[in-house]
């Protein structure tokens, strides 16, 4: 091909982090391009109506990560971004009891009263710990990663800058955070508490999207992982994006949009095109070529580097370590379309908790056990559930007086015994729902629609290589400095000009737009010099 | 039953100790009661409304926003003006020109003294020819009497007898549209008509005080709680919610509408000159027609058209990074208030200051830190930097705002014909 690019830059992927990054780049001036594989934007923020009537948030389904600084930086409230306060954890218990945390401190203290009045006195306690710890790793969220053995000026400016932030903190949070980064969730939370549903409950955000079970060191990170987020100035809400979680990546594409980005869906690319060790653009599976002096990829790692890249243009070392990242998907996903509310044993009669998530987390043993089934290859026989009715939030996700159940499902391993089909899937289906069924036993009366997505599924239908939902586990070496790669953490890569922007780089996995925003102020920065 | 036992040893109780009477209910009081989870009740013209039904407001809020809120405003006065000279009296009190008000249509509008200060401000239904339902903040029987002079008109004070709920939303429509007859998506905004909910009459206004799509429904006193359960069955599947005074009152600050009492003197209550405001001040320039004939305060309004009002009520946005900045400087997250404020703040430039802000929100459907402030006019075009004070760990300090057109939230559902 000849004559000049028509854009600047093409971004490969269209999820919610490469829109995020098209949309800074156009926002700067850069005539920008994203391409997205499937017929919609959003990669796995997307809502999809699969029955008619019946809106699925279909991968990813709460948000709280989202940078407040994206939100604000591209208006996205102005494109029709809005987000509903998630209220209420109910966990159901197998004895019929459940535990519930409200929105509201006195009913939740109440309430755990009931179970432990010394939890709920450490719960408290443990909720002001875990605001400092958000506060003191909030720079960590908005910071290009610094190489810890680097002596260039930038490297070592923002290390400084950590240093500084970090000597800020007093000791017993800085412990803390150290322990949070070494521990198992579960002994992180045993030093805590002794209700057995509130640790299971409290763990299960340590295990979510990960390949570990809660005793498994390196999951309090996890945990922590989750509660960075912020809504309003509030360290750890969660909240339900109106629309399903597609309406998030909606808002960022009409951002990026109005600020001069173009997108394309159904346009697969099969090969990132590189001469000299630069990037000259991408090739599409209709044998169509795209010029851009950048490229910026969106995908993981995995992908980017192994699948569209030529390995002769890249260094044997990087393609090892690349080929050593972890990406094994630990969860799945159900989707009902319910024709009437489901009647919780345990809280009969009464509809509130059905406004916030369901938690089927009774015990760490349950969830210890779950894992089990998954470290020898098979799904949990009981698996840990995170339950979602959106329509009792946005009533607009289904057809008047329906509803639609979101369930988030682990342990799925993505090396399942014998392989994923057609036919193991619908067993993992029944698994979940007959699992579900004993603590809400009208359920299998009202279900008129199911969706099962295993992480075979999230591979094949959204790209995550081993349907891993972080694009690469969230474990210590592979954070930070080390995401995806040493030396290769500031959304670089050994191709000139060829950048990566995906959750496979920090600060990693949820719905953040953190790496699309901190990618784009590296490539921006790459224009200048 | 012990509650049996109770009541009556309460009732015994309150004889013995002689209690004077209790704050009153509204004609849905039993119904709001049984939502009412936190018992925070607030006044409102000498009734009890529900502040939030919630722990929080948030989910209140947010019904107004994202599906639909039912909102008890049965406190409002109410007047039914008729006969002859109905149109003429109203014309004579109000600053529109109800000429232009055709049978089935609403109007918004203040009504002020002599001087062309602001006495009030309410709704305008003509329900027919000769027949007019007016709401106010303030009793307006003995005003509307006053001028009533000489004409053949009937001024009755209905507020007693006809319970509102307010049905805000934007979900509003298909919820009214599954419980009223006939179908009122067609209603147009600022029009009203009659149906009936539960085959109980009522009148529907497409009218509200929240900037969004919304219902009023006015009704007989009498069958208040057939019509709100009705609603609330219904409305199951549109996700309603009762909402309380703080949901309220975040809407209405985005929504960009002045509250009496909060963001105006009336004039009648003003202990001094300063603290009144005319039509002008308010943003409300665009309901005083000056063409119309006499009115009260026509006089003065037509000079200070012509001179230029002093004060102009605007919208401030608070800049965040600069408010993030207050607080980092105590290593603080930014505190944002959790509800509307309702205090006078000083807004400056530099050191001087240039007026106040009267409310204030954090509006979490824009994300952004609002007020509404009084400035002096040469300071109140939009994208004029200020300072608004803000408090920061006891320390008064003062963020950046910019000076920014209201209403800061306008869906454009509101008005959206169907």
């Amino acid at each position: 091909m000849t004559g000049k690019a028509e854009y600047d830059a093409v971004v490969i992927g269209g999820g919610h982090n490469g829109l995020t990054n098209a949309a800074y780049l156009a926002r700067a001036g850069v005539r920008v391009l994203v391409l997205e594989k499937r017929h919609v934007l959003g990669g796995a923020a997307v809502t999809e109506e699969i029955f008619p009537g019946f809106k699925y948030s279909v991968c990813s389904y709460v948000v709280s990560l989202l940078r407040p600084e994206i939100i604000r930086e591209l208006n996205l409230p102005g494109h029709g971004l809005e987000i509903l306060p998630l209220e209420s954890t109910c966990t159901p218990l197998l004895n019929g009891d459940h535990l519930m945390r409200w929105a509201d401190h006195d009913l939740t203290r109440r309430e755990l009263y009931r179970h432990s009045p010394r939890d709920a006195d450490a719960y408290d306690e443990f909720g002001e710990l875990l605001y400092q710890l958000a506060y003191a790793v909030k720079p960590l969220l908005s910071m290009i990663p610094s190489d810890f053995t680097s002596l260039k000026p930038r490297d070592l400016l923002g290390l400084g800058k950590l240093a500084r932030h970090m000597s800020g903190l007093d000791p017993a949070t800085f412990h803390a955070l150290h322990k949070l980064m070494t521990m198992s969730s579960a002994d992180f939370l045993d030093e805590w508490f002794e209700t057995d549903a509130l640790k299971a409950t409290l763990a299960a955000s340590g295990i979510i999207g990960t390949f570990m079970g809660p005793r498994s060191p390196g999951t309090a990170y996890v945990l922590l992982h989750h509660y960075m987020g912020e809504i309003d100035g509030v360290f750890r809400a969660w909240g339900f994006p109106r629309g399903g979680t597609g309406a998030v990546s909606e808002a960022i594409a009409s951002a990026a949009r109005g600020f001069g980005a173009t997108t394309r869906t159904e346009a697969t690319v099969t090969n990132i095109l590189v001469q000299d060790g630069h990037v000259r653009g991408v090739a599409l599976d209709s044998g169509e070529e795209i010029n851009a002096r950048i490229v910026v990829s969106a995908l993981d790692p995995n992908r980017t580097f192994l699948g569209l890249t030529d390995a002769r243009h890249l260094p044997d070392e990087f393609v090892n370590t690349i080929r050593r990242y972890k990406t094994r998907g630990s969860s799945g996903k159900v989707n009902l379309s319910l024709s009437a509310l489901p009647e919780f044993t345990c809280l009969p009669g009464t509809k509130a908790h059905l406004r916030g998530a369901v938690s089927i987390s009774p015990s760490v043993e349950y969830l210890e056990h779950a894992y089990d089934d998954a470290k020898w290859g098979q799904y949990s026989r009981r698996p840990y559930m995170d339950i979602l009715i959106p329509s009792m939030i946005d009533p607009t996700m289904a057809p008047p007086g329906h509803h639609v159940m979101s369930i988030f499902v682990q342990y799925a391993p993505s090396s399942l015994a014998g392989g994923w089909d057609d036919r193991q899937r619908d067993a993992f289906g029944d698994t979940v729902i007959k699992t579900l069924a004993e603590y809400a036993p009208n359920l299998e009366d009202i279900i008129m629609h199911k969706q099962v997505l295993t992480p075979w599924d999230l591979e094949q239908e959204f790209g995550l290589t081993g349907g891993n939902i972080f694009h690469g586990e969230l474990d210590l070496h592979q954070l930070f400095f080390l995401r995806p790669a040493a030396a290769w953490a500031n959304y670089t890569t050994p191709i000139a000009n060829l950048y990566q922007c995906g959750s496979g780089t920090h600060p990693g996995g949820g719905v953040s737009g953190a790496s699309g925003r901190l990618a784009a102020q590296t490539v921006l920065r790459g224009l200048r010099s | 039953m012990r509650t049996d036992v109770w009541l009556v040893v309460g009732s015994n109780w309150n004889r013995v100790n002689n209690q004077a009477p209790m704050l009153r209910g509204t004609p849905f009081h039993q119904r709001t009661a049984t939502y009412c989870q936190t018992q925070n009740w607030r006044r409102w013209a000498g009734f009890l409304v529900a502040g939030s039904y919630e722990m929080t407001h948030d989910r209140e809020y947010y019904a107004i926003r994202t599906s639909a809120a039912i909102i008890d405003v049965s406190p409002l006065y109410k007047y039914v003006i008729r006969g002859r000279h109905a149109q003429q009296l109203i014309n004579r009190v109000i600053t529109r020109d109800v000429s232009r008000c055709r049978p089935g249509q609403v109007m918004y509008t203040p009504w002020c003294n002599e001087e062309g200060k602001v006495l009030d401000d309410g709704t305008l239904a003509r329900l027919d020819h000769e027949v007019f339902r007016l709401t106010a903040a303030e009793p307006n029987y003995h005003w509307l009497q006053e001028n009533a002079y000489g004409l053949d008109v009937v001024v009755e004070d209905i507020s007693e007898r006809l319970a509102a709920l307010s049905v805000q939303g934007p979900l509003s429509r298909d919820l009214l549209r599954a419980a009223a007859n006939p179908d009122l998506s067609t209603l147009a905004f600022f029009r009203v008509t009659s149906a009936s909910i539960n085959q109980v009459p009522v009148t529907v206004s497409r009218t509200g005080y929240t900037g969004d799509l919304g219902y009023e429904i006015w009704l007989d006193a009498a069958n208040a709680e057939a019509v709100w359960d009705h609603l609330m069955l219904v409305g199951e599947a549109y996700g309603i919610t009762p909402a309380g005074m703080l949901a309220l009152d975040i809407a209405r600050i985005e929504a960009g509408l002045v509250l009496i009492d909060v963001d105006y003197v009336p004039a009648r209550k003003a202990k001094i000159e300063a603290q009144t405001s005319t039509p002008f001040e308010l943003g409300l320039g665009w309901t005083v027609n000056l063409d119309k004939g006499p009115f009260n305060g026509r006089d003065a309004l037509q000079a200070e058209s012509k001179r230029g009002a002093r004060w102009h009520l605007c919208g401030l946005e608070v800049d965040w990074e600069s408010l993030e900045q207050l607080y980092a400087e105590m290593k603080l997250p930014p505190a944002l208030p959790t509800q509307a404020w309702r205090t006078s703040v000083p807004v400056y430039r530099g050191k001087r200051q240039l007026g106040y802000a009267t409310s204030g929100c954090w509006s979490p459907i824009l994300k952004k830190y609002i007020a509404l402030a009084h400035l002096e006019a040469s300071y109140a075009k939009p994208g004029t930097e200020v300072l608004m004070e803000v408090t920061v760990e006891h320390r008064r300090r003062h963020a950046h705002a910019r000076v920014v057109k209201t209403p800061f939230f306008n869906p454009t559902r509101k008005r959206s014909p169907v």
